[in-house]
Formats: C-alpha cells, structure tokens, sequence
C-alpha cells in the first residue's frame, strides 16, 4: 500500500530507483555494451564497452543491495559479459566482423529457428495435456523425408506438406495408443519411436532413392518476396520463406487456442490434473490423443523445413534432423511450456546455430562448441539457477479412467 | 531375482505408476515369455516391412544370421580367417559394448531414474581414454590401461553424476538433465576431434580424427590380429561388469538402499534411507558403466576417434533396448545384448552378397526391430492383458477397481 501511495507521489523518480528497474536497465545495458563494438554502431575504441558494462554492472550491484539479488547479480554478469565480448569485438577485423554481423544474419537466424519454432510448439500441445513426447526428433525425421517424396511424386510440395503431416500425425497416433491407452511409460515409448523414425526413414531412402539418388528439381517451399531494395529490411526480413512466416503464424495461433479459448482449458486441465478435468465431463483420452496427433503433425511440418526448405534444397540424408527435435523439447522447456516462451527460446537457439556457422570467418572450429549452447542454457533452467522452470503437473502420468 | 519389500499384485502395482514397481510386476508377469514373444513378434512386423517392399524376409533373417557369425555354432572353429569365426567375433566386439551400456541404463532404472544419457557418458568415456592413451604414451602397459580405464569411468561416473545432483538438489527431471549432457557431450567431443581441437591428430592437420592410442594401452587381443579389430580382452571386463552388477545390487548394502529407493523413494526415505545421496550415487555408478563402455571400445580395438564417428554412434540408445528387453537383470543384459549386438553386426557388415537384401537396407532393419522391441516391451497393459488371459484362459478387460484408479491419480 505504501509503495503505492509513494508511486503516486512522485511516479518518475520511484520507478526510476524501483530495484526491478534497475537490474532489467543493468542488463540491457550489459548486453548493449556489446552490441557498441558490432555493426552498424562499430565503435572501435575498447573504453566505450567497458564504460557501459561497468555502469550496467555497477547497476546490478545496486539491485542486489535493493532486495533483487538474482536479477541484480544477473545484471551484473551481463555487463561482464558485454564487456568481455565488446572488446574482444574491437580486437578483431573490420572485414570479419561486417561478414558475421549483418542483416541476413536476422533472416538466418529464423530460418535455423523455424524447424524448432514448430518442434517447440507441437511439444507444448503434447505436454500440455500430459503426454510427454520425446519423440518429436523421430516425427521431425519423418516429415523430412516423406515430404521429399511426396514433392517428388505428387510434382509439387504441397502433396509433400500434406504426406508428412499425415505420417507425422500417424506415427504419433501410434505413439499416443502405447502412451494413453497402454499406459507405457512415455519415455520408453518416445525412445523406441526415434528408432522406428531412424529406421524407417533410413530402410525407405534406401529402398526408393538408393541411398542418394533423389531427382533434381523437387518442388520446393517457396520464399516470400516483398520489400525488395529497402534497407536492411529488404535483407532481414524480405525473402523469408513460406514456412518461417507460418510459425510466426502458429505462435499466435497456438497461444490463443491454448490461453483463450475452451477448447485450451481443457486441454490444460487434462495436463494438470486429468482426474478432475475427467470429473467435470472432459474426456481425458480424446483431448490427449488429439493433441499428441496435432503435435506429431506439426513437428513433421518443422522437419519439412530442413529437407524442402532453402538450406535442404531438396535433398534428405540420414538422421537429417541431428539432434534439432531435442533443441525444440529444449526449446519447449526452456520457454517454460508457453508458446511466446518456446518461441523466445527457439530465437535463441537460432541465433546461437547461426553465430555458430558465421564464427568459422575467425577459424573453422570456433563455431562448434556453440552448437552447445542451447542444451547447456536448458540444463541451466532447469537446475533453477535463473528461474525455475515449471511442467505441467500430469505430464507423462498415465492416466486410468474410471 | 530376489526383491524385498511386499510383492503388489500385478494389476495393483501396474496402476501405482512409480517406475520401479511397474517394472517389478514385468519381472513377475511371464518370465522371460514376454521378452521372447516381444522380440518375435518386432521381428515379425518388421518382416512385413521386408516382405511389403519386395523381399524376402525369411532369405534376409538367414543372412542376417549368417552376418552375425552365429552360425559358428554349428561347426566351431578357432581359425579367425573362418569367415563365421571372424563374424562372431566382431559381433562379440559389439556385444562387449551393448553389456556395458546396457547395464547403465539397467543400473539407473533399478533406482527408478531413467538414464537415457549412456550415448553422452560413453562419448566422455572415449573422449579421456584416448587423452589418456594418447598423451600419456611411455608408461608401462599394465599402469597405463589401468589409469586410462579408471580416469574413463571415472568421467563418464561424473558425467552422469550431474544428472544425478541436479536430481537430488532442486529435482531436475533426470530424462531431460541427462538429454541435454548427450548434446552437450557430442558437441565437445566433436570440438575436441574436430579442425584444430585439442585431441586432433598432430600429423594431418586437415583430417578431424584423433591420434591412435599408445601401444602400451591397447587391450592384449586373444582372437584375431592386434590392430585388425580382433576380439579383445574388453568382453571379459564386461562380463566382469556383469559380476559386479549382480553382487552390487544383491548382496551390498548399497545395491539393498539403490532397490529401496527405486521401489518406493517415500517409504526408503521412512525406513532411513538417505534418499538423494543414492539417488547421486546410482547414477553415477550408472554413469560409470557407459564411461568403461567407452574406454573399453577405445582401449581395445577402436585406438582413434573422428568427428564423422560421433554422430553415426548409437550404442548408447541401444543400451536402452538392451537394458530394457534384459528386464534390467545381469543375465538378461546379456543376452540383450548378445541379440542386438548380432542384429548391429550381422545386418551391416554380414550381408555382403547383396543378393536378398542390401546391406544398407538391412542395416536400417536394425533400428526398426530396435523401435518395435522398445516399443512392445514398454506395454505392461499389453504384457499385464497376456498374463491375465493366460491365468485365467479367457480375455477379460483391464481391472478398473476404484482403490487402484485413485492411486493413479
């Protein structure tokens, strides 16, 4: 109440000392003082990071003294890191530096999200109402493949969309049926379906295209052209493909179906405790079969991206996906079950694969070990170290009907 | 195998949830019954898959047979140029592997955690026993083994010990702890071997593989040439393991809390366990498994390691198919590992024919019998709705009391 009344009082000021003020500026400032020694600022002088990061630190010291001791040390860490990384930008070359930081960089970074914007949110829909799917690598493989041949077959990718969601969708109906109605453990059930993805995806390449051999000129997913000549937009945003656009779509899409609608309550409740959701005439089993089949469908959707999408250019190799539907369940949870969370968090993962292919300007190995970094920022949320991450409460709990 | 602790019966413990006990009503429901039926039938419908795509797969299951040096049975012989003599010893080689892995996944599970990060501990295991072997060249053979072997399981038991304290502190999901290490375990490893990395080999400064390992740490082969991938001594360590397991868990104090723990952490916990301290200690000693499982490949007839070997490694995941279809028992282990160790073997390099089936194709035929047996032997409903209908000789619907749905709830 006090606080309140002294908001009142005197608004600007107060927020201005308000410690949640400080340590968020303390922060931004951290991650501004490197953002001074990249392009287009470029300042090459190495005293201008370290001014601001000492300031963004100095805030942070302030926030902790003020109550706010994670975010405060948090602030402090940024301007370390900024001031770290600012000046190891001014020690390097103009030219490499202008060849890691430019505005394709942007539009790289949501082409490599884009697969794992989809993984992320079809695990969402999956966990939300309690069935956890740790096999979102193997449906991802699958729609990466059976796309290929769908286009091929069919002449354009839109049979091939519509063959991989549809395989998706079926090898998660399998999964769903050992998951809800067998009442397997999910974790065992989402194990052996990375394997069944991996083996079949790997017989049939062998068996349809000998290893190799699929046919140049494939139908591709088509970019989107427009702003063409603009300035940086024209570059950043301006020849997105068809599918990165959907999943800014489907980010939008999926949280107002999950947070604004009843069809998302429902779903949510078969997530936290189906037993009252089943008490109160929700039938536990169709939500949960239908949201592991949208799940396997979507994820099949994202795995369309790596194969038919501007980096596969119609080409499928084994195990394809390496590993890209563990960062979207990384995704997923590091963006704590949420879709704007998993979407943030896919972001990052993006941006991080494609610093990680932009660093081999410096040597070809500096990239690799970034290809890490989402995995050990998930290991990090979920140790609770920066805010703890939270599941819905029945996830991968069976569920008995009565 | 001898449990402790009241029995449950099968409809009851199946509908408790906690891991442990639904794996302890498997161990009663059928025997070994359900993991033979569950192996015959992966195999059945993975040859429709065979037969669907214009094949013949009773002719493919023959050369895969053949492949994987199990006919040597049938007219035994030393000499390694047999070419079914050779066979069977490669697939022991792999079965060494599968043993070790396996039993960290089995390890794990008999505390009630889900190790899925074997793969992730066995790429540490690999990563120490080729610096050890490496970079400590000069030591006498004996120490020399010895300390690459040790520092390897001690690194994969470190590994997975992460796992195991975020467990134990703030409750970390081992499942998704132990995924993200076999990420972050990969992508070191490739770093390491990699363009410039710190364990690239000194002489081809292009090529992203390691250095071979000292003489003085390679494991003594006993059948086959040193150097031409011949049979090691490494499948006596893993059936030392396999010893060592079964006296841990059984007749330790240690393997009586890790059980405890497993069946019921609440009731442990009552009964004095310390409960997270055991919880670290499992996964551990779990880790320490796939870390050996690492040092024994690397020691005893793999000596280098490249950045194209690590993502095509999958003996780790299979570990779990092996731990899981063994009912995670010594014995069962074994032969497990045995089957897939064959199956890994026998479809890739056996089939060199080619006339029924591609070597390539059946390759992949692995992982799909590997997903299916996963698959079927992590149904107990399934296996539960045999065992009832065997007793009672008359299919009946799963049992729908309201006590057991409420502690499902």
């Amino acid at each position: 109440m006090s606080t309140w009344a002294a908001r009142l009082e005197n608004p600007l000021s107060a927020r201005l000392r308000d410690p949640a003020t400080t340590g968020f500026a303390g922060i931004f400032l951290g991650a501004f003082a490197a953002f001074l020694a990249i392009p287009p600022i470029e300042a090459r002088a190495f005293v201008w990071p370290i001014v601001v990061g000492i300031v963004a630190a100095a805030l942070g010291i302030w926030t902790t003294t003020r109550g706010r001791r994670r975010l405060g040390w948090g602030a402090v860490v940024s301007g370390l890191l900024g001031i770290g990384l600012g000046i190891l930008a001014t020690r390097s070359g103009t030219e490499n530096l202008k060849s890691v930081f430019d505005a394709t960089l942007i539009a790289q970074t949501f082409g490599l999200a884009t697969p794992l914007v989809f993984g992320a949110i079809a695990g969402t829909f999956s966990e939300r109402s309690g069935v956890v799917n740790i096999g979102l690598e193997g449906m991802m493989l699958m729609g990466a493949f059976w796309c290929i041949y769908g286009a091929d077959k069919g002449g354009t990718w839109v049979v091939g969309l519509l063959l991989a969601a549809g395989v998706g969708g079926l090898l998660a109906l399998v999964y769903a049926f050992f998951a809800i109605h067998l009442r397997s453990d999910q974790i065992v059930g989402g194990t052996a379906v990375n394997f069944l993805a991996l083996g079949i995806t790997g017989y049939f390449f062998v068996q349809l295209y000998h290893n190799a051999q699929i046919p140049n000129g494939v139908s591709l997913l088509p970019n989107v052209h427009f702003l063409s000549g603009v300035k940086f937009f024209g570059a950043a945003i301006g020849d997105l493909n068809v599918l990165t656009w959907a999943s800014f779509v489907l980010v939008i899409v999926a949280y107002f179906v999950l947070f604004k609608t009843p069809i998302g309550l429902r779903i949510r409740a078969c997530g936290e405790h189906p037993r009252a959701a089943d008490t109160v005439g929700i039938n536990v089993y169709a939500i949960r079969y239908g949201c592991v089949v949208l799940s396997g469908m979507l994820v099949a959707i994202g795995g369309i991206y790596l194969s038919e999408g501007p980096q596969g250019n119609g080409t499928f190799l084994f195990n394809m996906t390496n590993g890209r539907g563990f960062i979207a369940l990384a995704a997923m949870i590091f963006g704590n079950w949420r879709p704007a969370g998993a979407f943030g968090a896919a972001l990052l993962f993006g941006f991080s694969s494609a610093i990680a292919l932009r660093l081999q300007v410096y040597s070809p190995q500096a990239g690799t070990l970034f290809q890490a970094l989402p995995y050990v920022l998930t290991l990090i949320a979920v140790a609770g170290v920066i805010g703890r991450t939270v599941a819905p409460a029945a996830d991968g709990k069976p569920y008995a009907k009565q | 195998m001898t449990d402790p602790g009241p029995s449950p019966a099968p409809e009851q413990a199946a509908e408790t949830g906690t891991l442990a006990a639904r794996l302890a009503l498997k161990q009663r429901a059928g025997g070994i019954v359900v993991p033979i039926a569950t192996v015959v039938l992966a195999f059945l419908m993975s040859g429709l898959v065979v037969l669907a795509t214009g094949h013949n797969p009773l002719l493919a299951y023959r050369d895969i047979f053949r492949g994987s040096g199990l006919n040597w049975v049938f007219h035994p012989t030393t000499n390694i140029l047999d070419i079914s003599a050779y066979n069977l010893s490669q697939t022991l080689l792999q079965t060494t592997t599968l043993i070790l892995t396996g039993l960290a996944v089995a390890f794990a599970f008999r505390c009630g955690m889900f190790n899925i990060g074997g793969q992730g501990q066995y790429i540490i295991g690999i990563v120490v026993a080729n610096w050890v072997g490496v970079d400590f060249g000069g030591m006498r053979p004996l120490p020399h083994i010895l300390l690459a072997i040790s520092a390897a399981t001690f690194a994969g038991a470190a590994w997975a010990g992460i796992a195991g304290v975020l467990k134990a502190t703030v409750g970390a999901h081992e499942v998704i702890s132990t995924i993200m290490l076999n990420w972050i375990a990969l992508w070191g490893a490739e770093w390491l071997f990699g363009d410039g990395g710190p364990l690239q080999n000194a002489t081809q400064p292009f090529v992203p593989v390691s250095d071979n390992v000292a003489k003085s740490a390679q494991l003594p082969v006993f059948w086959g040439a040193q150097g031409f991938q011949g049979l090691d001594i490494g499948i006596f360590i893993a059936l030392a393991a396999l010893v060592v397991f079964w006296a841990l868990l059984n007749r330790t104090t240690l393997g009586y809390e890790v059980r405890a723990v497993g069946f019921n952490p609440d009731a442990a916990a009552y009964g004095g366990i310390n409960v997270k301290k055991n919880l670290i200690r499992a996964m551990a000693i779990s880790g320490a498994f796939a870390g050996l499982a690492g040092a024994v490949d690397m020691l005893g007839y793999l000596y280098h390691y490249g950045q194209l070997d690590i993502p095509v490694s999958q003996v780790g995941f299979l570990g779990i198919a092996v731990a899981l279809l063994g009912r995670n028992t010594a014995v069962g282990t074994l032969f497990g590992a045995l089957l897939f160790g064959s199956l890994a073997y026998g479809t890739t390099h056996g089939l060199n024919t080619g006339s029924v089936i591609q070597p390539e194709l059946a390759g992949n035929l692995t992982y799909i019998i590997q997903g299916l047996v996963v698959l079927f032997v992590g149904a107990d409903v399934l296996i539960l709705y045999v065992w009832n209908s065997r007793k009672r000789l008359r299919p009946r619907q799963a049992p729908k009391s309201a006590r057991s749905a409420k502690a499902a709830a």
